[in-house]
């Protein structure tokens, strides 16, 4: 049999290399992670942020990657299915409904952002953004404008139809690669057009650390917001009590690293037991924090202060969601040598990749039909389109300040995304308990665990969910559940209406689960794993 | 920026570097690590 040389192997090393960070970096470094950074306190957000990291990050990552080889090991590809033999109950598929909900969902809304950042490309391609120069106002306007954050069915009318046109651009784009089942070609495309993502990041750096003063706020003030843990006069102690501030860390955790809510479960699911998680995870978390903590910490939100000041930051009616890098990057491409042009590549190749999510999202609802109802791919993609659909075109009609948008986000990736991340863990620590997963995370490991992740796996990642997210519920919930029923004077009920969508996209899928319980063999005659 | 920002700047950029940088060395100095190691792009999900 013939040897493959020292250089080709290097060349595979390099490839593995790419596609295992490559595929942690998006969206979500870039354009979320300053969002939610500016919403928290600047600086004050990376304590809870690096703590979440360390104590919820690393272990989820492994342990839902182990999770779902373990799962698919027994036949099922989808977290309804996996829990059901898992905790060997026909009641367990309900406890998985969580991690297919959660990235249909989210696929409604970050279809959106996908579009906006093809948008975006063009609109530097074309000259349109360039021209509006370094106003701030010009940028923040044409940001409005483009998602229609003005009034309600904006998007409807002849003003906003252009970008509409671009939501149903991505929208067919995405669906047509998954139904034709061609997206492993586009993933294997952007193996290489992430790295130049990092490039084109990297430049961008170089750009923002030389921004000259803008009103006496100079690039060593904006390190100082992003970085510094307290504000002058305040205790450090005293603004790390704010409960939200923990929840939107390791919500953004979740969200960059795509654990805890189904996605790497249900990829997970089509591994060999021999085949490696430790490592491969380890290393997409590694890649994807460094993104995250190195560009995307160093660019959007001191270029956001430099460019807005402070006092702007700290209303949160100017910061949505992922408004923040679509406001102040466009100013520092405006201001930067042939920043027309790194303007359409750094935005074109965020499109890329928000195509490459947009289509993991939508996997782990396509595994469930398929083997919950026993139907093939494309009726399932079908149903899926119809759905998703719906969803979307009701975030793009409510979206006057985002209102629809930013309510799916928060039930979405900071609440039931919590409930999911420790229902797992614990299923993981417990129901498979330390030995069997400590043996489960060793199959194939090309990395030696330390046997303490078993104990963090079981106690200290839970605990930390739950202390966090109790603190949170009690102080914040009731008002959140108190604004869906208290609309703004003349307004209709935006954040009900969004919260009545979630509840109907989750009959659906509790209704599928429960044809599919009738499908699937009881869980109590087949033989136990 | 303060003392306090400039120590959680130092830890947050070079314990990620740190990180990337020491998985990047175990991925390229283990023998066999690109037949077993896997990411979402690769994983074959019988789409064809």
């Amino acid at each position: 049999m013939e040897q493959p040389t020292p250089k080709e192997s290097w060349n595979t090393r390099f490839g593995v290399i790419l596609a295992v960070t490559g595929s942690a970096v998006g969206l979500g470094n870039f354009l979320r992670f300053p969002g939610q950074a500016a919403q928290n306190g600047g600086g004050l957000f990376m304590i809870p942020y690096l703590i979440a990291f360390v104590i919820v990050g690393i272990p989820l990552a492994w342990s839902e990657w182990a999770l779902g080889r373990y799962g698919g090991r027994m036949g099922y590809n989808s977290a309804p299915g996996i829990f059901r033999k898992v905790l060997c109950s026909k009641n367990g598929s309900y406890v998985g409904m969580l991690g297919t909900v959660m990235p249909v969902l989210i696929y409604t809304y970050y279809v959106l952002v996908e579009a906006l950042c093809l948008y975006y490309a063009w609109h530097f391609l074309t000259g349109t953004i360039p021209a509006l120069g370094d106003s701030v106002e010009a940028v923040g306007g044409f940001f409005v404008q483009s998602l229609g954050l003005g009034s309600n069915g904006a998007l409807f009318s002849a003003e906003g139809a252009p970008f509409l046109g671009f939501v149903f651009f991505c929208f067919l784009l995405n669906f047509f690669l998954i139904y034709r089942g061609i997206n492993q070609g586009i993933e294997k495309f952007c193996l290489y057009a992430m790295p130049l993502l990092v490039v084109c990041a990297f430049i961008v750096l170089a750009r923002v650390l030389t921004l000259p003063a803008v009103d006496g706020r100079s690039i060593t003030d904006g390190l100082g917001f992003m970085w510094n843990p307290a504000a002058e006069g305040d205790s450090i102690l005293a603004t790390l009590a704010n409960p939200e501030v923990w929840v939107a860390a390791t919500g953004q955790i979740f969200f960059s690293l795509s654990v805890g809510f189904g996605l790497i479960l249900t990829y997970a699911s089509y591994l060999k037991k021999d085949d490696d998680v430790a490592l491969s995870s380890l290393t997409s978390v590694a890649g994807n924090g460094f993104c995250e903590v190195v560009l995307g910490g160093l660019i959007a939100l001191p270029a956001a202060f430099i460019f807005l000041g402070p006092v702007f930051l700290s209303d949160p009616e100017n910061i949505g969601t992922f408004s923040l890098g679509f406001v102040t990057l466009p100013n520092v491409f405006n201001q930067m040598p042939a920043g027309q042009f790194f303007g359409f590549l750094f935005f074109f190749l965020l499109f890329l990749s928000a195509v490459t999510s947009s289509l993991s999202m939508l996997q782990p609802a396509i595994a469930l039909l398929e083997e919950g109802l026993g139907i093939t791919r494309k009726p399932s993609v079908a149903i899926l389109g119809f759905v998703t659909l719906v969803g979307t075109l009701f975030i793009a009609y409510f979206s006057a300040g985002a209102t629809a948008l930013d309510t799916v986000d928060f039930w979405m990736a900071n609440f039931f995304i919590f409930i999911f991340a420790t229902v797992q863990t614990l299923i993981f620590g417990w129901v498979i308990g330390a030995k069997k997963g400590y043996e489960e995370l060793c199959a194939g490991a090309e990395i030696k665990i330390p046997r303490w992740i078993m104990p963090m796996i079981q106690i200290v990642s839970p605990a930390y969910l739950l202390i966090i997210f109790g603190f949170w519920s009690v102080g914040r919930l009731p008002e959140r559940i108190q604004g869906m029923f208290n609309p703004p004077e003349g307004e209709p009920p935006v954040i009900l209406m969004s919260v009545g969508f979630i509840l109907i996209v989750i009959s659906f899928f509790a209704f599928v689960i429960a044809r599919a319980n009738q499908r699937w063999p009881d869980p109590q005659q087949e033989p136990r794993s | 920026m303060t003392a306090a920002g400039w120590i959680v700047f130092l830890v947050a950029v070079l314990g990620m570097t740190g990180l990337l940088v020491w998985c990047v060395f175990k991925v390229v100095s283990t023998p066999g690590s690109e037949d077993h190691l896997h990411s979402p792009a690769d994983i074959d999900t019988h789409d064809t």
